[in-house]
């Protein structure tokens, strides 16, 4: 795994947020920005979708970014595709590793599967994202949710075909950083899963981080 | 593989190598897909016939299971926590769910253009147009296309998550048999897997049968092949009381 850190300093973002455990975040990203998440407890998994800001019929396609770049895992160098096959972003900076992007975001009833019945009643991600494109006066609801990046989780797949959760491998201080190739509309769920082993049962602030182009 | 009787085969065809279509299957039917003449590649969308936004969901289906390929025992999750089909018997022993479609970009760089003015219906076709295509005669379009299943293809990843395609991994007379749980619309496309690394454009053809299987009882091996599984039936079975 390649560690790659950025020579952008945070004193010259032009825009800073601390994102709280179980908030959602829509922002754009124009074309040129640099975007980083940062980690700054450790372990904490950031569910994020992209869409094309002037048509969000297109948007990342997890299944179409894996099957170019023949690596299951995203990182530095990865250019996250969209459906129509056009790079929304490039990763230009990663201090954690890897990331994963066939996890998918939890929600009400995945948890009443994966867990018990009565888990459906807990906050979880796709209760985010529904309520983040449900205030925005977007045009984009249910139908635009598709499979998302957890930023700082780690995924496994083993050669016989196994996914597992494995321990993370971010901590405190690690981020990842990407640079907008076209202008991006993200949507943010940082996750509130309380039944995951992988986040210590501990849900934790994320910072957001853009630079402009011509800033740094 | 099961045993179809005149009494309980609903219809039987074979969608020729390129074709798309679509139908539905319902709850208590069967489907088996057989690869013909060996190296098939069925890339196949699921949806929830009376609420279509509701559809296959591959990350649900994959960590519900912890599972990175489908075969007998796994069954295809919906985005609500309901199962779709379950896969109830396989001579192929794996399915891929991680690598999309084709579309036309990716088949003309792979295999040069031929249209339908030079071709007419030998022109190459692609999965994700296909998909468009069988989902615009159901009132559905780009925002309803999401990661799909491709039948009778093999990817694996190695320890460093770099992708592999396994070539001939389905041979002549493979099948798998699909349980539908709820009434699903089945959209599917018989054009060649992504990765496939073959330099001609030879789709092949998937033959089709559908019967009357009935509901999954109490000792159903899908159901019970995992515990989550036991709690997706009951979400399931709680749309038909």
């Amino acid at each position: 795994m390649a560690i790659v850190e950025s020579n952008l300093n945070m004193q010259h973002a032009s825009y800073d947020l601390v994102l709280p455990a179980g908030e959602s975040w829509l922002h754009e990203v124009k074309r040129g920005q640099f975007f980083r998440i940062l980690d700054l407890e450790g372990n904490q998994a950031v569910d994020t979708l992209f869409y094309n800001a002037h048509n969000a019929e297109e948007r990342y396609s997890a299944v179409d970014t894996i099957r170019e770049q023949a690596n299951l895992y995203l990182t530095v160098g990865t250019r996250l595709l969209s459906t129509e096959g056009n790079v929304l972003m490039t990763i230009t900076a990663d201090t954690c590793g890897r990331h994963d992007t066939l996890g998918g975001a939890c929600a009400a009833e995945s948890n009443s599967v994966r867990y018990t019945g009565d888990k459906k009643f807990m906050h979880s991600c796709r209760d985010s994202f529904l309520h983040a494109l449900g205030h925005c006066d977007c045009g984009m609801d249910k139908r635009d949710l598709t499979a998302n990046v957890n930023f700082f989780m780690n995924v496994p797949v083993t050669p016989a075909g196994e996914l597992t959760f494995a321990d993370g491998i971010s901590g405190a201080g690690k981020y990842v950083e990407m640079r907008a190739e076209v202008d991006v509309n993200v949507l943010i769920s940082n996750c509130p899963q309380l039944n995951n082993p992988c986040n210590a049962y501990n849900p934790t602030p994320v910072r957001l981080l853009i630079w402009d182009a011509v800033n740094h | 593989m099961h045993q179809l009787s005149r009494q309980n085969q609903l219809w039987e065809e074979t969608i020729p190598g390129a074709a798309h279509w679509s139908f539905q299957m319902r709850r208590g039917s069967a489907l088996r897909l057989t690869d013909i003449e060996g190296g098939a590649n069925l890339s196949v969308l699921f949806y929830n016939m009376e609420e279509k936004l509701e559809r296959y969901n591959m990350p649900d289906t994959l960590k519900a299971q912890h599972t990175a390929h489908l075969t007998k025992g796994f069954v295809c999750y919906s985005d609500m926590g309901r199962v779709l089909a379950s896969v109830i018997e396989d001579s192929c022993g794996w399915h891929d769910t991680l690598c999309g479609m084709s579309n036309a970009a990716l088949v003309e760089a792979k295999y040069g253009k031929a249209d339908y003015q030079q071709q007419r219906n030998a022109m190459h076709r692609n999965a994700r147009d296909s998909m468009l295509i069988e989902l615009g005669k159901w009132g559905m379009g780009k925002r309803d296309i999401v990661p799909n299943v491709n039948f009778f293809s093999k990817v694996s990843a190695d320890e460093a998550g770099g992708l592999h395609y396994q070539p001939g991994h389905s041979k002549a007379g493979a099948y798998v048999e699909l349980r539908f749980e709820m009434n699903v619309l089945v959209v599917l496309s018989a054009c060649q897997h992504p990765l496939d690394p073959a330099t001609q454009y030879s789709p092949k053809p998937v033959h089709l049968q559908a019967w009357h299987c009935g509901t999954a009882d109490a000792d159903d091996y899908c159901r019970n092949f995992r515990s989550e599984n036991v709690r997706g039936f009951y979400n399931t079975e709680l749309l038909f009381r």
